[in-house]
């Protein structure tokens, strides 16, 4: 929730092999020309203008700039406001790929909410051994507060964004779950109004499958999850955010506009006759869904950190005594944690009896000692992330790393071993970017959003593509100079 | 002592703050429940001053209540009434219940955390306990604790940690409830914390809660060691609350916004 597009950072792959043997490109293939989603896009890109290509970048720019998405970059106070990258090449996807992301993203975040019931009732997963259990107890982002409550329809995880890397034409990975407050679907929205205005002959030659109903569907999502006990006639969804200095303040006013709720803050919020209910010109108002951009840690002062301004002392009870639904449920993180990553075919066999259908990138826990040898034995060629970290901070990228860097991560490594996963430098997929010269392939992830109701698992056709902007860099985090492209998955 | 008894409680709570409230919350674990050897013949909680918004069982099944302060107001006062038949049962209180693991009872807490002090203790009394059975070894526990913190009280209040009181040498039973706690954890026991009433022949009035600790004995289940008084809780010891330590169990948690003092008064009669 710190940034916009927290958490995936990949490797760094060096070696000066030539860019076509070592990486799959999404839009080329060496022999056959554009590959087949990517034909009629590429026979248009073929026609077209270079230079006006580029004015319409520019145009790009300034169009976000107007409507004003904004973005923190940690670390770096002096740019307090930042435009991200936006690159006017879509990514595309075809039906029959998404089809099968889909499946694999519905069976995950599945098994990821029957895991948080468990986890949080009888932990049958840890009584039958199939985790270890010091993965639970030893977790700060265990929330003891969240035994035994019964979330509001059995949603815990309402919104999710799912990390995804390609590596081959069939060879997708999830990289990671994002089941806290995944942020960055305002950029998916805008990146799609955007590309409507700029190019809407495009949308008349391929079958593009709108995003544009993201907010009513979270709306209708969230609806679907509120307390049956309301004294309201149509439950109703406030946005809690923590105020206009945070990062992601744009996203959380733009998607309260957009699903036609109210934006709030701490100072907002009661609890009035046993509900949460935010100050309105006619007194006091219930709210059913609060779906909050608040940490778990401030949620709540007085069950979780007593210091907090940003959140509503006693909503833990409220939630408690089943008056109101939040979003996402509190102690959701022990889903996404980076220890139990490795774990999640495990938990997807334990709850659907199914095998994973989306693969997980093989991971080292660097809490087991011979992985932990390994690992230290093979520093430059693997990434090592930190357990609880996101957004790219305090992780090393092997190949990239000087040997001072390398040194300096061993000593923190083998001082809190378990505080470390480490993984290969995957060889992701590219998709082109509009450089100076024309075309130029650059390393993507994806990040689709799933919205979770008690009935159904919707998933927005498409998601956000993030990109690295730098020749040869694999790291798209927003925070680190990545930027974004619109996603295009293309109907039957 | 070895028989069974009834107790009548009265137990008032009352907050005076310097200036009207604006905004304030109180949580209330207050509600003692049938079970474990006692028998909740009838309990109510009148409140004036305030009022009752939710109840629920938090997450070690405490009966929970949360009370808003009248807006306005410049006093609170909580009162818990009730009759309880309590079947004494030398302090085994048995099998565990409800969600939360009992591996969540064998990790510190901030209150509970042992520093060199604790760790010192724990591994003196493993020594000197090497041929002794479990209950043994925490009653020896449970007195070094005695001997080394004498009970005294206003020297320790609610955020004191057990490593604090234990090198402070003085603390109230909250202070040997959080050492036995934290020791019993280093032993390898889950421990956890108890908020209740005790019955004290000759002190009708008395002006504050008690506190003990539970010890998770293998065969056994949960065992309760009261330090202040050197023994294992027997029908006197009303069970109210329970958790990983105080601010789990705490009778009365309350936050509020705004300035001016406030002040605490408790008065409770725990009659045969």
């Amino acid at each position: 929730m710190r940034q916009v597009a927290c958490g995936a950072t990949v490797g760094w792959k060096t070696g000066g092999m030539t860019h076509a043997a070592t990486f799959f490109d999404e839009m080329l293939s060496g022999a056959e020309g554009a590959r087949d989603p990517y034909k009629v896009y590429y026979d248009w890109f073929e026609n077209e203008d270079l230079k006006r290509l580029r004015r319409k970048s520019v145009d790009a720019e300034t169009f976000f700039r107007k409507i004003g998405i904004t973005f923190n970059v940690y670390g770096q106070e002096e740019a307090d406001e930042r435009l991200i990258p936006f690159d006017i090449v879509p990514r595309i996807i075809a039906a029959r790929e998404w089809a099968k992301l889909e499946r694999g993203i519905e069976q995950r975040v599945r098994a990821i909410n029957a895991f948080l019931y468990d986890i949080y009732h009888g932990q049958e997963i840890l009584r039958a051994g199939r985790i270890p259990r010091t993965l639970i107890s030893g977790n700060e982002a265990f929330c003891p507060e969240m035994i035994g409550v019964n979330p509001p329809g059995g949603v815990y995880t309402h919104i999710c964004g799912v990390d995804l890397v390609r590596t081959g034409e069939d060879d997708f990975y999830v990289l990671e779950d994002n089941v806290r407050t995944p942020s960055g679907v305002s950029y998916m929205l805008e990146n799609r109004e955007t590309m409507l205005q700029m190019f809407p002959e495009l949308f008349t030659q391929l079958k593009v499958r709108p995003v544009s109903s993201y907010p009513q569907t979270l709306r209708r999502s969230l609806s679907a999850s509120a307390p049956g006990s309301s004294p309201n006639a149509a439950p109703v969804i406030a946005v809690l955010t923590p105020g206009i200095h945070n990062s992601a303040y744009f996203e959380h006013a733009f998607l309260a506009d957009q699903m036609g709720a109210e934006l709030v803050e701490s100072h907002d919020l009661q609890i009035v006759d046993g509900r949460v209910a935010m100050r309105t010109t006619q007194g006091y108002q219930t709210i059913d869904v609060l779906y909050r951009r608040v940490d778990d840690d401030y949620l709540d002062p007085l069950t979780f950190n007593p210091d907090s301004l940003l959140g509503v002392p006693g909503i833990m009870d409220v939630y408690r005594a089943g008056n109101i639904t939040i979003a996402n449920a509190p102690g959701t993180g022990i889903a996404d944690d980076k220890a139990l990553y490795s774990y999640l075919p495990d938990i997807i066999e334990f709850y659907t009896g199914e095998q994973a259908i989306l693969k997980n990138v093989p991971t080292w826990r660097c809490s087991e000692p011979d992985a932990l040898s390994y690992v230290l034995s093979n520093l430059k060629d693997l990434v090592v992330k930190e357990v609880h970290g996101s957004g790219g901070y305090g992780m090393l990228v092997g190949p990239a790393a000087s040997k001072k860097e390398i040194a300096a991560f061993e000593a923190k490594l083998r001082a809190k071993p378990a505080n470390y996963i480490a993984q290969p430098t995957l060889s992701l997929s590219t998709v082109p970017i509009l450089s100076k010269s024309g075309l130029a392939p650059r390393h993507v992830d994806l990040r689709p959003f799933v919205l979770v109701s008690p009935n159904k698992v919707e998933i927005t056709p498409g998601g956000l593509t993030r990109v690295a902007l730098k020749k040869g860099s694999l790291v798209v985090n927003s925070s680190q100079g990545g930027g974004t492209k619109d996603t295009w998955v293309l109907g039957d | 002592m070895g028989d069974d008894m009834k107790l009548t409680i009265t137990h008032k709570t009352t907050y005076d703050y310097d200036t009207p409230v604006h905004y304030a919350l109180q949580k209330l674990r207050l509600i003692p429940r049938t079970g474990h050897g006692q028998t909740v013949l009838n309990w109510q909680t009148e409140i004036n001053g305030g009022e009752k918004q939710v109840t629920f069982d938090d997450q070690f099944v405490n009966h929970t209540e949360l009370v808003k302060v009248t807006p306005g107001t410049t006093r609170i006062e909580i009162i818990s009434t009730g009759e309880v038949e309590v079947h004494n049962q030398n302090g085994v209180i048995g099998q565990h219940n409800g969600y939360a693991p009992l591996w969540l009872f064998e990790e510190a807490t901030a209150m509970t955390a042992a520093g060199n002090q604790i760790r010192h203790l724990a591994s003196l009394v493993r020594q000197e306990t090497a041929d002794l059975d479990d209950v043994a070894r925490l009653h020896h526990l449970s007195k070094a604790i005695l001997s080394r913190v004498t009970y005294e009280t206003g020297q320790t209040d609610s955020t004191t940690t057990a490593e604090m009181a234990l090198s402070a040498g003085h603390g109230v039973c909250q202070d040997h409830s959080h050492i036995m706690i934290a020791a019993a954890r280093v032993l390898g026991y889950p421990a956890r914390y108890i908020s209740g009433y005790l019955f004290m022949d000759g002190y009708d009035q008395q002006d504050a809660t008690h506190a003990w600790a539970e010890i998770w004995i293998t065969g056994l289940g949960w065992v309760g060691f009261d330090v202040s008084n050197g023994i294992s809780p027997d029908g006197r010891y009303v069970r109210v609350a329970t958790g990983r330590d105080y601010s789990d169990a705490a009778p009365i948690l309350g936050i509020r916004q705004g300035v001016g003092a406030e002040n605490l008064h408790v008065s409770l009669q725990v009659q045969q």
